[in-house]
């Protein structure tokens, strides 16, 4: 249980050990990556690429791309993939401040 | 290739029931879904969860595995994991599974891909900690995760739903925002005859809302001014209700207002689209079938209209059979005797959809948001400049597209077509039908151009 | 009159010629079509783009490089008058090639149009490792590149944006969503909409890419344009890893990968295949094998409008003076060239440029 979460989780099962942007993290084996992330107390999973404006997951269901987490260097949807032994994750890429358009 | 009688999308109440129905009639099926298990976002993952938290879910939830299991039987190849990106005429579908692409044919397509939230822009509403509220639901189904002080904001059944749940779980929301009004409740009565025919279901929304009081949740109703306030995530909801102005502090914030059909893989395909103004969104043509008005594409569930799960499974029964028939597996006179019963069910189902749709309107303040509310969450483009570009000539939502780029972003305009229409309606002073929608292409979702280049047959591919 | 010049089309073209005639203090009003109308404007490659034009024609490669060579200057005015912004980037661009042979073919010919153009063809042949320092993502399949010093990219929709908003900013009559019936020149232009509308002009100029093959004719024009099928794709927005564009893929400020195009002869038909895509997809990881991992957001088709020598058509109607046809397949290149040097072909004025050599004449049946 992670008390800085605003998530509460109601299963017990193993757990397995991730990390995100750097930190390490220990999730539960074959869970949703977006809900193990949030109950692990992720909430800005990315900035976006336009405004740099801080996003997390929004529909749960693969529609609305705000759950976009780098895996392998692939940009993907963290609430379509399960969370296995050793993944690591990492925001995308993020607008830079003053993002020159050239 | 693999060729079928029969590729269902989605593996929801409708694609499933469909899927089960057509094999039973001697059809090859495929049903391809993108989640890792059956049962759609309504089912999320019955078959698992069922057991671990059936109580707090409700039958209306376990009821699901009926229907997963008819996914078992001979006939059905379930492939799961299985993200369409596109679907071409002939039919050729193109799918992505565990970053590969494959693809299958069909003779007759049945898209039962459901619903999306209504998009609900409101100031804030692109923060973290800010979510759909059926992305609240999915969170306990399939995760067993629970917000511990989350604010409900928005209207209609589903949220009653959610807080309900939430309530059995032990974590109560810190408040309910909603907007309908009384006068909302007094129009919504002429349709209460009709609503007494579906009593079930009204009894079962008193039932939450009893389960909601006892447990003293705070109600605010015709609540208007809703924003979300926070710097790197969401703090607090502020809103005004009966004339007081009130903030509430939280860190989840559930939005909702209603579902629409998610309509991305039809359009691709051409199917036409009406406005519905009871359901305030558009809705396909389709015959009482589900059969669309391009030839062999079927579409059942909430694709249609929002109808809920059991009337979803009936139009699922409803279109394979009639799928059936046309492939010569069923006689016309046996259809239509099989139909007569699902027909008679989908009456019930549909009885009390007038009343709760006149009770619990969309939101108006998200229907035609301030200027400066971010209306495409993709590509960050607001009210005010979708204003701005029919002031320049947009007559509708694609040149909108190349003027400021709504919709062009990776959710593809799932989050923002219906409120560009809707901004361009009120703006130009035309209907949404004159307006018309984004033009919807593959791929239906992203994918990697390695992936999309793994299917190439060219010569430049097979020296490879 | 109402006005002095009905333009009929409000795509790139169209905008570019009543944005020229607006400075000029003409009246203009400009009939678009609708949201659904076939419109290259918004599906276009967006290059500023000179090498491999007019291979066959050198006053084409002229024309190009002449627009090419006012591009900056004419985008910084249309950004200081409306306010909004047009990037262009004109560093170079390259010819990709997988094979020795097609390089050198094509350097041959190059060659042989430089000499034409009085030596102003600056391009210079890069081997692969010369490429790969100006391009590190660059894959081992791509032997070299000719890099052409006068070829660039701009934002082809932000260009769109800005010429509407100029255009009405400088009092342009702008008519969205007609469809034109008919033109007739009782007394003058009466141009005739589905809608019952009725412009009356003093001089027509016809800008309506390929709706020109059915309009054309009714004002004594051939106007023999087809379309050509071009699929694109465009990728997530990614951190700056193309410096320069290509034929092949390019970056566009927003930060997505662009890759185009097909060239498809069906007809009026603007459909997405999964064989373009993946065939452009494989020819983009070919080019820079780091793109395997991008994920395509979008694709599109759009229609090329295109003669059949695939060059520009500058003609007056002979039937109807002052009816005018501006056609040609690169909107984009020649924007500029179209709002700051055919207002004087269309005045008739001494500084007029010869565009003989794209009269319809050149069409005559043999």
């Amino acid at each position: 249980m992670n008390p800085a979460s605003p998530f509460l989780e109601m299963d017990d099962v193993p757990r397995v050990q991730v990390s995100f942007d750097g930190a390490r993290l220990s999730l539960p084996e074959g869970a949703n990556l977006a809900a193990a992330l949030l109950a692990a107390g992720v909430d800005v999973f990315r900035n976006t690429p336009v405004s740099g404006a801080p996003r997390g997951p929004f529909c749960m269901m693969g529609a609305c791309f705000d759950c976009l987490v780098e895996i392998d260097g692939v940009i993907r949807q963290a609430c379509m993939i399960e969370a296995t032994e050793g993944l690591q994750i990492v925001k995308p890429h993020e607008a830079k401040a003053g993002n020159d358009p050239a | 290739m693999t060729r079928r009688d029969l590729v269902v999308i989605g593996a929801g109440p409708a694609g499933m029931a469909a899927a089960a129905t057509a094999a039973e009639l001697g059809l090859s099926v495929t049903i391809l879904d993108e989640q890792p298990r059956a049962g759609g976002q309504i089912y999320r993952d019955v078959d698992r969860v069922a057991m671990l938290r059936g109580d707090i879910l409700g039958t209306d939830y376990t009821d699901g595995a009926r229907l997963t299991a008819g996914l078992r039987r001979d006939g059905v190849e379930h492939i799961s994991g299985a993200v369409v990106w596109a679907v071409e005429e002939g039919f050729r579908v193109s799918y992505s599974r565990n970053g590969r692409g494959a693809q299958i044919t069909a003779d007759r397509i049945l898209l039962a891909t459901g619903a999306l939230e209504r998009p609900m822009p409101l100031p804030g509403w692109t923060l973290p900690g800010v979510m759909a509220a059926g992305a609240g639901q999915i969170l306990l189904k399939q995760s067993g995760v629970l917000a511990r002080n989350a604010v409900l904001a928005g209207s209609g059944p589903l949220l009653y739903l959610i807080a309900a749940q939430m309530v059995r779980a032990g974590t109560p929301p810190a408040a309910m925002v909603e907007t309908q009004t009384r006068a909302d409740m007094i129009r919504a009565i002429r349709h209460a005859g009709g609503a007494l025919r579906g009593w079930r279901y009204l009894l079962k929304g008193l039932k939450m809302l009893a389960e909601i009081t006892r447990a003293r949740v705070p109600r605010f109703t015709g609540a208007t001014n809703i924003a979300i306030e926070g710097a790197q995530r969401a703090e607090a909801v502020t809103f005004t209700s009966h004339g007081r102005s009130r903030r509430i502090p939280c860190q989840t914030v559930f939005l909702h207002h209603g579902v629409v059909p998610n309509a991305q893989a039809a359009r691709s395909l051409g199917v036409s689209y009406a406005w519905n103004t009871a359901q305030a969104c558009f809705v396909p043509t389709v015959d009482p079938w589900g059969e669309s008005d391009v030839p062999d594409v079927f579409i059942a569930g909430d694709g249609t209209g929002v109808a809920g799960a059991k009337a979803a499974a009936l139009a699922g029964r409803l279109a394979a059979l009639r799928i059936a028939e046309a492939a010569d597996r069923l006689s016309a006179p046996e259809r239509d005797r099989q139909a007569a019963k699902l027909r008679a069910a989908m009456s019930t189902e549909l009885a009390a959809r007038p009343f709760l749709d006149a009770a619990y309107p969309p939101c108006a303040e998200a229907i035609a948001p301030a200027d400066d509310t971010v209306i495409c969450r993709c590509e960050e483009v607001t009210a005010g400049d979708i204003r701005r570009y029919a002031k320049l000539g947009c007559v509708g939502p694609n040149q909108t597209k190349a003027f400021g780029r709504p919709g062009m972003g990776p959710c593809q305009g799932r989050y923002c077509g219906l409120t560009v229409t809707a901004l361009l309606a009120d703006t130009n002073a035309r209907t949404p039908d004159e307006i018309g929608y984004y033009r919807i292409r593959p791929p239906l979702k992203p994918v990697t151009l390695g992936e999309l280049a793994a299917l190439d047959d060219s010569t430049l591919n097979s020296a490879k | 009159m109402e006005t002095d010049y009905a333009i009929i089309g409000g795509g790139v073209v169209g905008l570019s010629v009543a944005w020229g005639l607006l400075s000029r203090g003409r009246t203009v009003t400009v009939i678009d079509g609708d949201d659904g109308s076939f419109r290259a404007s918004r599906g276009n490659f967006g290059l500023v783009w000179v090498q491999s034009k007019g291979m066959n024609q050198p006053q084409y490669a002229r024309w190009s490089q002449q627009s090419s060579s006012i591009w900056a200057e004419f985008a910084a005015e249309l950004e200081a008058n409306s306010g909004l912004s047009v990037p262009l980037e004109q560093k170079g661009g390259y010819d990709l090639h997988f094979s020795e042979d097609t390089l050198q073919a094509t350097v041959d010919k190059y060659e042989v149009l430089k000499e034409k153009l009085d030596g102003d063809y600056p391009f210079e042949v890069l081997g692969h490792n010369a490429l790969r320092k100006e391009e590190p993502h660059i894959g081992p399949k791509v032997v070299g590149a000719i890099l052409h010093h006068q070829d660039g990219h701009a934002n082809p929709l932000r260009l769109l944006l800005a010429m509407a908003a100029d255009v009405r900013r400088m009092g342009g009559r702008v008519l969205d969503g007609k469809t034109v019936t008919g033109v007739s020149k009782p007394d003058g232009f009466h141009i005739d909409c589905s809608d019952g509308t009725t412009v009356r002009a003093a001089k027509v100029v016809l800008s309506a890419g390929l709706g020109a093959a059915k309009l054309g004719p009714q004002l004594g024009f051939r106007a023999p344009v087809r379309p050509q099928r071009g699929q694109v794709l465009i990728t997530e927005k990614l951190p700056k890893m193309i410096n320069r564009p290509s034929l092949i893929a390019r970056q566009v400020d927003e930060g997505g990968i662009q890759i185009g195009a097909t060239n498809e002869e069906v007809g009026l038909d603007d459909r997405v295949t999964q064989p373009g895509i993946s065939k452009l997809a494989a020819e983009a990881v070919a080019a820079y094998p780091a793109l395997a991992k991008a994920q395509l957001v979008r694709s599109w088709g759009a229609l090329r409008v295109l003669s059949p020598d695939g060059l520009p058509i500058y003609q007056e109607s002979t039937d109807m003076p002052g009816a005018y046809l501006v056609t040609c397949h690169s909107g984009i290149t020649l924007a500029a060239a179209h709002a700051r040097f055919l207002p004087d072909w269309i005045e008739g004025t001494n500084a007029a440029p010869d565009l003989e050599v794209f009269s319809e004449s050149r069409f005559a049946v043999s």
